[in-house]
């Protein structure tokens, strides 16, 4: 249970982050934060305490292993999160670029 | 089985697009608009063909607790030809608008990568893959949004960003517990795991995947972002990111969700039903108060989604094909005004009405099929809006919602309102506009006279013959509820 709830405290810090920080690299950082404790949270729906490794073998038994689908999940939204990541710092050095400043309070051509 | 290829068509269109085209974006337009009159061909044949049945597709073969499917039913393919009718469009809108922007064939590259994420959402029949092709359209939505390379597009797409990694955070997370509840991903064997569950249960998910698919949709405590990416974006971007974009990441989602796996929830119908209200009044006030004419066409997809949503939640037959009508007319009417909109932006190289004057001289074709979608839109008698708006109010009204009837009215009216406003200082009212810095060419015009027409076909699917072989059988899929389910699994 402890594990869950840090897990989401982890979520709650990317959220605080990507909310408050005004800098466009930290709520960069805070957006792959959020999808880090994601990630945790579906490995450890997919955990069994004192499980063995899922590879089917001769006298070992499917009940005993952890779940191996999520973790194949996790892998490919890791994969989905390097690619926004990627994008958003593109979009961030292009905005530093064209503003000369990573202070969201001084990127305003649009309003609201 | 033909479910594979609506996302097999696009992706395979995408990559082949650079091979086509070396220093001349000719190959590109010419792949493209073969692939979006394939898809639209195809989709059409799959809603007409189905009569609805429902199609099932394995991938390699799979059953369906191991695998993933594909499913084809009356809803998924009325949703395909809705997103393959404006992705058409918009590329006829596209091939000499795009051209000024000085670019080559990457723009239809990434226009098919979005149209097979879209498709992908649509026929997919399993969640985690549904998540996979969201972020697939997402991801060609925020580059295209950006694609003009001037400072606000990168400001727009870079919020827009950060909103569609909050919101797929959140529905990773649901996922995530949805996984850990039923042990299944697929969206049938998930429905039926989930009956057997506790209610409390039913509150998570359901809450955790309101908040990120209401992000996509943009409802009203949501829609900080959609002014911005859809107002910034280039005008056939616009009109796909408006017209289809948030109903099939969004009302689509929720519906095929909340309806057909989590079986209607009375308390997430009552917070349909408190989203969509608030989203129309709130919505088109902001509107009526826009000088950019992007962004008020914008905030008046915020509200006109506010209808699909309060139509939505009613869980009445009426009040449901009053939102199956409303999400198709709207793609129509919308996406002809952003059409418009950005005929009027190439003729005068402004987006501000008050520096627009009378054009109907010097643009008649703009100028009279921005008055047919102005029309629609607002619900005057004999354009789509009005039919779909009017089976909307009937249904709130029949359901025991009178207040909310009173509040799409009003609505409408606002809607009226805000659009006298752009006809009186955008394109009619005014000295006469002398001389243009633009043209608008022959494919811009052919878009929006196609569309126009739609304007008054589409309202052609109230009478009643048309209704039976057109509405009807999506609504039956809707309101059928979890016979989905069994539907899918049985065969």
């Amino acid at each position: 249970m402890t594990l869950y709830v840090l897990c989401f405290a982890l979520f709650l810090v990317g959220l605080y982050g990507l909310l408050t920080k005004r800098d466009l690299v930290k709520i960069i950082l805070s957006s792959g934060i959020m999808g880090y404790a994601c990630n945790l949270m579906i490995v450890l729906f997919g955990y069994r305490h004192g499980g063995a490794y899922p590879i089917l073998e001769k006298g070992k038994e499917a009940a005993a292993m952890v779940d191996p689908l999520p973790q194949a999940l996790v892998l490919t939204s890791i994969v989905i999160e390097l690619g926004a990541t990627a994008l958003l710092a593109a979009l961030a050095i292009r905005l530093f670029q064209k503003y000369r400043t990573y202070d969201i309070t001084k990127i305003r051509r649009l309003s609201g | 089985m033909i479910a594979p290829y609506f996302v097999i068509i696009p992706l395979l269109a995408a990559f082949l697009v650079p091979f086509a085209s070396n220093r001349r974006d000719t190959g590109a337009v010419l792949l493209s608009l073969a692939a979006g009159t394939s898809l639209l061909v195809l989709s059409a044949y799959a809603f007409f063909g189905l009569s609805g049945e429902t199609q099932v597709y394995r991938m390699s073969a799979w059953k369906l607790p191991i695998g993933i499917n594909l499913v084809l039913d009356a809803f998924s393919s009325f949703m395909l030809v809705m997103v393959s009718l404006i992705a058409l469009t918009s590329l006829v809108y596209s091939v000499k608008y795009v051209r000024r922007l000085d670019r080559d064939w990457r723009y239809y590259s990434l226009f098919m990568i979005l149209v097979a994420g879209m498709n992908g959402v649509i026929v997919t029949g399993d969640l985690f893959n549904l998540f996979v092709f969201m972020e697939i359209a997402l991801f060609a939505a925020l580059v295209l949004v950006a694609y003009g390379g001037q400072a606000h597009e990168f400001e727009a797409s870079f919020k827009y960003a950060v909103m569609a990694s909050v919101s797929a955070s959140l529905i990773l997370l649901a996922i995530a517990v949805v996984y850990g509840a039923t042990s299944t991903l697929g969206l049938a064997t998930i429905s039926q795991a989930l009956s057997r569950q506790s209610p409390l249960l039913m509150l998570w998910v359901g809450g955790l995947f309101l908040a990120g698919f209401g992000l996509k949709t943009a409802a009203m405590p949501f829609h900080a972002w959609l002014p911005d990416a859809h107002s910034s974006a280039p005008s056939p971007i616009s009109a796909m990111l408006s017209g289809v974009l948030i109903k099939t990441l969004g009302v689509y989602v929720l519906i095929r969700l909340f309806y057909n796996v989590l079986g209607a929830p009375r308390l997430f119908l009552h917070l349909f039903l408190g989203l969509g209200s608030v989203s129309i009044l709130v919505g088109v006030l902001l509107a009526v108060g826009q000088w950019d004419i992007k962004r008020l066409l914008a905030y008046h997809s915020i509200s006109q989604v506010g209808y699909i949503l309060l139509a939505m939640g009613l869980d009445t037959t009426l009040g449901m094909a009053g939102a199956v009508y409303h999400m198709i007319n709207h793609a129509v009417f919308k996406s002809l005004l952003f059409y418009n909109a950005g005929a009027l932006e190439t003729a005068l190289g402004t987006r501000d009405l008050r520096e627009m004057g009378n054009v109907s001289k010097l643009l008649p074709v703009t100028s009279a099929t921005s008055m047919i979608a102005s029309l629609s839109i607002s619900g005057i008698p004999p354009f789509n809006g009005f039919f779909s708006k009017l089976m909307i109010i009937v249904a709130a009204v029949q359901a025991g919602h009178p207040l909310l009837a009173l509040v799409a009215v009003v609505g409408s009216l606002l809607t009226l309102a805000s659009f006298m406003k752009v006809q009186r200082y955008g394109l009619r009212g005014g000295p006469p506009v002398e001389k243009t810095v633009g043209r608008v060419d022959g494919w811009m015009k052919t878009a929006m006279v196609i569309l126009a027409a739609l304007c008054l076909i589409t309202s052609l699917l109230v009478v009643p013959g048309i209704r039976e072989a057109t509405l009807d059988p999506v609504v039956k899929v809707i309101m059928d509820k979890t016979q989905y389910a069994t539907t899918v699994l049985g065969k």
